[in-house]
């Protein structure tokens, strides 16, 4: 493998992760020669045109324009080719499929905090089949964390307020690093875990040895009636609320006019600042939950709603 | 440095000076523009985030008050136009006494100014204080209310700075009307012309929005 | 008998701090940015001695935090922006344009004293209790959730920021209108284009950051969510806009030193610097584009797919007049007749570092392994090389350079080169292992840190001793020349700039007649003379 040939560079375990070590191999490549070629011409230029060394020093300005075209457009052609090919791997890496294993990442400092649809949880180590998509969905529950997993050559910014979904692949099993990337605060440094990266049957196995009594949907639905969401939202309530059954994935209209996607992030959005996005059809009545509900509640709500997408209306 | 020279010593000419301290205060303008840029497009980020909260936000602002402050200030920016004129023509007297007519206009923006920060205080409009709103649309509405607070108190510490030195300028004047006075004039005008500039645009941003059309 | 010059004209603490003499002023500057270069530097070795080991062994986490920010905010704000600019700018751009001062001296000396007065305010928070926040005071923790002395530390910068502003105009107002009769812009030395360029940046950003910080400050302040999810605000509004001032500010560090080494390379090869006019519009194109490439420090933020493509192509163009000056440079060489004194070593220096912070600025700006190296060591050394690499070693090259001029003395040649090769050697060997650090994983701002990181950490650790000796040496070589150096010449290298046709150090006003430009810079002659631009 060409990668062995980079010292120190342990390769990348992503089904992209060799996109990204070839681009990584190309930069150094390119930078290697310019650099060697500048080094190689200032040892040239100080030895031979020394003070005092007898050369043809004569006509040394005519035509400086031809060089300056010259290496003004190399460099731009050199630029936008390696702009072209770190665009397309990027594309690569931040494709979204729908569909796949999800998988809830709440950051808060100092820990990371995972919780599996099928309702086991971890902390600062995540569980992954290899070969096998994962999409995360992530939120922070305080300041800007970074999820970093340098095995797999993958970041992104887990910003509160918002869920941010990333998809991660392992192709080799193993543990690798899981680092926050950005700086949170006094215990920043203190803020890793592991990927654990399983063949699929340890991580049936694993699954099912962590499964607690409750999955998250079955917590999800604990909480809706604790919370009073079933007294508008349930189907004999009195209250004109819109019915939640089969509604996830399903294209929303809204009182302005416009239609969103009901997924992840709408549910949370409604939940939070309901009168923000009011379907078609309805008063905004309801009331906030923000600051009553916490991430690790939020999601379970949210998975519980995405399991009524299946009940008929 | 030469004695009896009426101006500094890297200078060639006294038209030479005044032409520095006019390009001086451009590129002045242009850092201020800069400065309230960075405002603007935070106030643009989160009304196009928010345009219903911010619409209702701006229907809660003073309108009358907004106005008068703004038909104020262009009044005090021709009354200083007219002072630089009038200082050109010799006329130093006049020059002083428009000053003094632009820094009343001035003063009674701030006192105006004043006024609406009062009146926003008893309908608990000021965020971080005790602001309270309908809450469909409390959160763009406080968003709103905090630009609003720094961009009109910044825009009062500009009042307030061009004010001084519109008066430190009509003290000089009444012993001397040297051409340094006169070029000194030329250059607070502009920066005075400039905060009138702003004022318009904050008077569109702010008073505006939930008021046009529907 | 010594003829009068601006050094021995008074010596009341009163001539000192209440001159407008730019010459006068830009030593108060270099007085002051001596300290903090310390204070900075102290900080530095503390963070690479605790880096030694993965543990934490030195200092707490929280006390960790505070040194870097502290390194942070002091390098940046109190020694890289005011440093070429506000010394060597401050005392060469009048002598090299033939003015007699910088358009508006009051305002020059304001600005020192804003600068000092911003410089105390933030050395209060941090003799006070710190700041953690790093010095980009990311929301919402430097808002909601740092326990440390934010605000008054951001006063500080807020005010220093009026420093720059002022010295910005001042430099712009200058050249615009100062420059001797016979000097187009066409003849002027190239370091007043890039310190051209540089104020043009300084103008027109620091106020963004002012007023960002304004933001930052209400909303800690009185707890209003400018920046708050909680209440609809957004976090990544308020990165967008500091690194719409904190990118420029790159630029704002790094441009002046490039105008440095073009003086010095065309003095030490005896030669015009290669294709003039590409590297004096080169510098323009750096500050016009270099307002447009800061959503590069927020790929992995969740900015839009197409915002991260624009400003990935925007970074590698920007790259383009980097490139062409560097290349400009190499060919200054060809044919010259090259000597190698101490700020010619510097210079080389500079080349041979730049272009590493520059090639790996490529690799950054490149999206799919900016994903990998943002936020990891990897960014850490590439901006070292750039600020310290680059800029500092610039200017510590143009200091040497001037030295004679500005302190009518010359300096132990031997020592100055021995320290300027231990820089280059000491500096290579702390930044470069970061390089792979980063490459590895390793994120930056950490306190501890996996054992595998070890090696090249403490490799990084023992370059850092090198460095910090070898900073320390022209303390002691230049302090020494300054009381027992002998006397410099007017013009010690040969070199036609104006700045050298008056005496060392130069009398009160500068030149005892209007000088009147008759030629192109740079015109030297390879037996050691030049023609001066003014005869």
């Amino acid at each position: 493998m060409w990668r062995e040939w980079i010292p120190f560079w342990k390769p990348g375990l992503s089904p992209y992760g060799g996109d990204v070590d070839l681009l990584f191999a190309g930069l150094l490549l390119a930078s290697s020669l310019v650099l060697g070629l500048l080094i190689f011409l200032l040892l040239l230029f100080c030895v031979r045109y020394r003070a005092g060394n007898p050369v043809d020093r004569g006509n040394h300005d005519s035509k400086s324009w031809h060089w300056e075209v010259g290496w003004t457009s190399a460099s731009l052609v050199i630029f936008l080719l390696l702009f072209v090919w770190g665009a397309s791997v990027f594309l690569e890496i931040y494709r979204t499929p729908q569909g796949e294993l999800s998988v809830f990442v709440v950051a808060k400092q100092w820990m990371w905090k995972v919780q599996h649809t099928g309702g086991q949880a971890e902390i600062n180590s995540l569980h992954m089949p290899v070969h096998r998509p994962m999409r995360l969905v992530m939120a922070s529950q305080d300041v800007i964390h970074s999820f970093f997993v340098p095995a797999l050559r993958l970041k992104h910014d887990v910003v509160p307020g918002r869920y941010q979904s990333l998809e991660i692949e392992a192709v080799t099993a193993g543990h690798y690093h899981l680092f926050c990337a950005e700086y949170c605060g006094t215990d920043h440094s203190g803020m890793i875990g592991e990927i654990v990266a399983m063949e699929p049957a340890d991580y049936a196995k694993w699954l099912n040895d962590q499964a607690p009594a409750n999955s998250l949907a079955r917590e999800g639905g604990a909480l809706f009636r604790e919370f009073g969401c079933s007294g508008c939202h349930g189907a004999n309530s009195s209250v004109h609320a819109p019915p939640l059954e089969g509604l996830y994935g399903k294209p929303v209209p809204l009182a302005d006019g416009s239609i969103v996607t009901a997924d992840d992030k709408y549910i949370r959005d409604s939940i939070l600042l309901p009168r923000s996005q009011v379907a078609a059809g309805y008063q905004p009545l309801m009331p906030s939950f923000e600051g009553k509900v916490s991430e690790d509640q939020l999601l379970r709500l949210v998975v519980y709603i995405k399991s009524l997408a299946d009940h008929a209306p | 440095m030469p004695e009896g020279r009426g101006f500094a010593p890297q200078y060639a000419s006294v038209q030479h000076r005044d032409e520095a301290a006019e390009i001086g205060i451009w590129v002045f303008l242009a850092t201020e523009l800069l400065l309230f840029g960075g405002l603007l497009f935070a106030y643009f980020v989160y009304r196009h985030a928010n345009p219903a909260a911010f619409a209702a936000a701006s229907r809660h602002t003073d309108i009358v008050i907004g106005t008068a402050n703004t038909a104020i200030l262009l009044t005090s920016s021709f009354l200083v136009a007219c002072a630089v004129d009038a200082l050109q023509a010799g006329a130093r007297r006049i020059c002083i006494m428009l000053l003094i007519g632009a820094m009343l206009l001035g003063l009674l923006f701030l006192s105006l100014k004043a006024t609406e920060y009062a009146g926003e205080y008893h309908e608990h409009l000021v965020p971080g204080i005790n602001f309270s709103f309908a809450p469909p649309l409390a959160d763009g509405a406080e968003l709103f209310f905090t630009i609003y607070f720094v961009a009109t108190s910044i825009h009062a510490i500009h009042m307030m700075i061009g004010i001084a030195v519109l008066a430190a300028l009509a003290i000089m004047l009444r012993r001397t009307a040297s051409t340094r006075l006169c070029a000194a004039l030329r250059t607070a005008a502009l920066y005075w012309h400039f905060v009138d500039a702003i004022w318009i645009v904050l008077f569109a941003l702010i008073y505006l929005p939930g008021r046009s059309g529907a | 008998m010594t003829e009068p010059d601006y050094l021995n004209s008074s010596y009341t603490l009163r001539s000192w701090f209440l001159t407008t003499d730019h010459k006068r002023i830009a030593i108060l500057y270099f007085a002051s940015l001596i300290a903090f270069f310390f204070i900075g530097g102290a900080a530095a070795t503390a963070i690479r001695i605790e880096l030694a080991t993965p543990q934490a062994d030195l200092v707490s986490s929280d006390t960790y935090n505070r040194l870097f920010t502290m390194h942070g905010v002091i390098m940046v704000w109190f020694f890289l922006i005011p440093s070429i600019p506000n010394t060597l700018g401050n005392f060469i751009v009048p002598l090299m344009i033939g003015a007699r001062d910088l358009a508006f001296p009051r305002l020059n000396l304001l600005s020192w004293y804003l600068f000092v007065a911003g410089g105390c305010v933030t050395l209060f928070a941090i003799v006070a209790g710190g700041i953690d926040t790093g010095w980009t005071f990311y929301t919402p923790f430097s808002t909601l959730y740092s326990n440390s002395y934010v605000i008054i530390a951001v006063t500080g910068i807020f005010i220093a920021g009026f420093s720059s502003i002022l010295t910005g105009l001042n430099f712009i107002v200058t050249i615009h209108r100062l420059r001797a009769p016979g000097l187009t812009w066409y003849r002027l030395p190239l370091f007043v284009w890039s310190l051209y360029a540089t104020s043009v940046i300084l103008v027109l950003a620091t106020p963004v950051l002012a007023i960002t910080l304004v933001l930052l400050a209400t909303e800690r302040f009185f707890g209003v969510g400018i920046f708050d999810p909680k209440i609809g605000g957004d976090p990544l509004l308020f990165q967008h806009l500091f690194w719409f001032y904190s990118h420029p500010a790159v630029y704002i560090m790094i441009l002046p030193g490039m105008g440095v080494v073009n003086e010095l390379i065309s003095c030490f090869s005896r030669k015009p610097v290669f294709g003039y006019k590409f590297v004096a519009w080169a510098s323009l194109a750096i500050a016009a584009v270099g307002f447009l490439v800061w959503g590069h420090h927020m790929f992995v933020s969740g900015q839009s797919l197409l915002a991260s493509l624009v400003f990935s192509f925007m970074s590698f163009i920007v790259a383009v007049p980097s490139a062409i000056k560097v290349f400009n440079w190499t060919a200054t060489l060809h044919k010259g007749s090259l000597r190698f004194d101490a700020p010619m070593l510097y210079a080389l220096g500079f080349l041979g570092l730049f272009t590493i912070g520059g090639l790996t600025g490529l690799f950054l700006a490149c999206l799919a392994f900016d994903v990998h190296a943002t936020d990891t060591y990897f960014v850490v050394a590439h901006f070292h090389y750039i600020m310290v690499g680059g800029m500092v070693t610039a200017y510590f090259g143009g200091l040497h350079y001037w030295w004679p001029k500005i302190t009518g003395r010359l300096y132990s040649e031997y020592w100055a080169r021995t320290a300027a090769v231990l820089i280059f050697f000491g500096f290579n060997l702390t930044f470069f292992p970061q390089f792979v650090l980063g490459a590895e994983g390793m994120p930056r701002r950490y306190h501890v840190y996996p054992p595998e990181f070890q090696v090249w950490n403490v490799l990084s650790s023992g370059g850092a001793t090198i460095l910090a000796a070898a900073y320390l040496l022209p303390m002691f070589y230049l302090g020494y020349s300054l009381f027992f150096g002998s006397r410099a010449p007017a013009n010690p290298w040969d070199a036609p700039g104006l700045e050298w046709q008056t005496s060392s150090p130069p009398p009160e006003l500068n030149f005892e007649s209007q000088p009147v430009v008759t030629r192109a810079p740079y015109q030297y002659r390879t037996d050691f003379t030049a023609e001066p631009q003014n005869a």
